[in-house]
């Protein structure tokens, strides 16, 4: 056998498992610094959870979550008003935000012309709006509240027009997605028996996007819920001792909360602030687990 | 990033749907209504664009009508905005060091190393750190980062706050910012390239370095970008770990009130509608907006550019 042949051999079999080079010590440098920046995340995540429990343990009972919150009795505040405040936000947030979206997702999706220059415009605005910082939506809010000739500060309506705003490209681009993977097929069939371009769109695309829609909107309250600058600039209380009533009711919100307690000196409102902390990750995890849940059973794959 | 991979991704669609010719010759006024709704709301998305500049830019004029640009663009004063830019930049740059090697490792695994499968587990165990509220964060920071980590741990002679710890933990933040866009960036480099450079007899290190990454490039770049706007309008950290005073310094181990961080501390005061202060809120909000919109835009022609390259 020449030694062009075995050499060609040794090449082809390298090439086709391309792993044989891969055992030297730089290699393995390399690969050992991915697998930590891999991990590196979860390993903050995991201490930052574990630090907080451990700090918030003594809190672990029902007072954090029936009472209010109070200053005077620091080692029995409670964090009702916040919990219901968020509860109450998520609610409006949703039905500004849930309507709006979809409509202007379906009408990307299913009637705009692309190559219209308004509809390119509105593409572009979409991306930027998704990374405008959230505290600049608490600014619009203000002087949307403003504008309605709202004087009142920190109620349900403003907290809720900010949030809406800070998740409607959120919304739209899932629904989007979640649209554009309904097959073609079905559209065609539908316009074939003379449905129109409106119900083809409301009687076979849509339903068969609600799955995805959903995961999308709760996906975008799980990150509602958690935000506490548009609130800060809205004007939301650090605390209120009372259940909210309605949209105009004066609420706080369980991120507001831990806000104004951490910046607290007091040690027993910052072991109360550690425990609403792991509430409102739990709360976050629900929220999440329960869109994985929807997309695991009700997605449909064609 | 879904927000910028859903642009260009999928099927066409729009004018995707088959033209149905003979439909249009019955006029169907409800169709036309539904459809005016359904743009209208679509326009919507524009026209926060246009409030958000509208309802900076009124109280912006009648804050330059009291205080001079001048004593706003300075670095001392009371009106002076220079050293909350300073303190931005400042941890902005300690994020982008933590997030972009960080990211950018965890992204070049995923595209490169991982298998599918793996891929599928791992790519959502990086994402789980987005999800993690910023005041939470930022307890983080002012409770643990700071006291434990940096003091006890390090031994840094750091204050109670500090852009330090702030950036740092703003960094952790922006990791999946960075790492999702990238991995979008890697992938979408053509097999062939990879297969090129094994022929050649790289091994996968090389081929990851050296052909990969340079392909992915503007991609990656938009993707650091991305991560910049993100750790700029981070809010709450910055509030409770970076302190509230203003000050210029190069110094991270001190405390320095960055933009977003004056915005919170001075909405979450009292402040008369109109009266300078609330003003002044305004004018540095407007300052934000502007900054990190110039940002988006470089990020987003970068992104068009490496989507075009293949």
């Amino acid at each position: 056998m020449s030694v062009a042949t075995t050499t060609a051999r040794e090449v082809t079999r390298t090439v086709s498992s391309g792993r044989s080079k891969d055992k030297n010590v730089g290699s393995l440098v390399f690969l050992g610094a991915l697998w930590f920046s891999l991990f590196f995340g979860v390993m903050v995540l995991l201490v930052l959870i574990v630090d907080t429990a451990i700090k918030g343990s003594p809190r672990f009972d029902s007072e954090l979550l029936s009472n209010y919150g109070s200053i005077v009795r620091p080692e029995s505040t409670g964090f009702r008003a916040g919990i219901l405040g968020s509860l109450w936000l998520m609610l409006f947030t949703a039905l500004f935000a849930v309507p709006l979206g979809i409509a202007a997702a379906l009408y990307l999706e299913e009637f705009a012309d692309k190559e219209r220059w308004w509809n390119r415009l509105i593409e572009v605005n979409l991306q930027n709006l998704a990374a405008v910082p959230a505290i600049v939506y608490g600014l619009l809010a203000v002087a949307v509240m403003a504008l309605m000739g709202f004087n009142t500060t920190g109620i349900v309506l403003g907290g809720a027009i900010a949030l809406a705003l800070l998740i409607l490209p959120v919304i739209i681009i899932t629904t989007r997605e979640a649209v554009r993977a309904v097959p073609q097929d079905i559209r065609q069939g539908s316009l074939a028996l003379g449905a129109t371009v409106w119900q083809t769109t409301w009687r076979q695309t849509l339903p068969s996007a609600i799955p995805g829609i959903a995961t999308g909107t709760i996906l975008g309250l799980s990150r509602a819920i958690g935000e506490a600058a548009p609130l800060v600039v809205v004007g939301l209380a650090g605390s209120v001792l009372f259940d909210p009533t309605g949209v105009m009711s004066e609420i706080t919100a369980l991120p507001m909360q831990i806000y104004s307690l951490t910046s607290n000196s007091q040690e027993d409102l910052r072991t109360a602030a550690s425990a609403a902390i792991i509430v409102l990750l739990i709360m976050i995890l629900g929220l999440n687990a329960l869109a994985i849940f929807i997309r695991n059973k009700f997605q449909k794959t064609w | 990033m879904s927000t910028i991979s859903s642009a260009g991704a999928g099927p066409s669609s729009g004018t995707g749907l088959p033209a149905a010719p003979n439909l249009r010759k019955k006029s169907r006024p409800g169709e036309a209504v539904i459809r005016g709704i359904l743009m209208a709301s679509a326009l919507l998305s524009v026209a926060i664009t246009v409030g958000i500049i509208f309802a900076l830019v009124r109280p912006v004029i009648d804050f330059f009508r009291d205080v001079p640009v001048g004593d706003f663009f300075a670095t001392e004063g009371t009106h002076a905005v220079l050293p909350l830019v300073a303190g931005t930049a400042m941890t902005t740059v300690i994020a982008l060091l933590v997030a972009v090697p960080l990211g950018l490792g965890a992204a070049m695994y995923l595209s490169e190393y991982a298998s599918q499968r793996a891929r599928k587990y791992l790519k959502p165990t990086v994402e789980l750190l987005a999800g993690v509220p910023s005041v939470v964060y930022g307890f983080f920071a002012l409770t643990f980062v700071t006291p434990t980590l940096l003091q006890d741990i390090l031994s840094l002679k750091v204050g109670f706050t500090n852009a330090l710890a702030a950036g740092l933990v703003l960094g952790v933040m922006i990791i999946p910012t960075v790492a999702s866009l990238s991995e979008d960036a890697l992938s979408a480099v053509p097999q062939a390239m990879r297969q090129g450079s094994m022929a050649m007899g790289a091994n996968r290190m090389q081929t990851t370095l050296r052909v990969v990454l340079p392909a992915a490039l503007s991609g990656v770049a938009a993707a650091i970008v991305l991560g910049m706007s993100r750790a700029v309008g981070e809010t709450m950290i910055v509030t409770l770990a970076s302190g509230s005073l203003k000050n210029l310094s190069a110094d991270p181990r001190e405390g320095m009130q960055t933009m977003t961080g004056f915005i919170a501390t001075t909405a979450g005061g009292e402040n008369a509608v109109g009266s300078s202060s609330y003003n002044e809120l305004f004018a540095v909000g407007m300052l934000l907006f502007v900054l990190t919109f110039i940002i988006n835009v470089i990020s987003i022609a970068l992104v068009r550019r490496f989507r075009q390259a293949y």
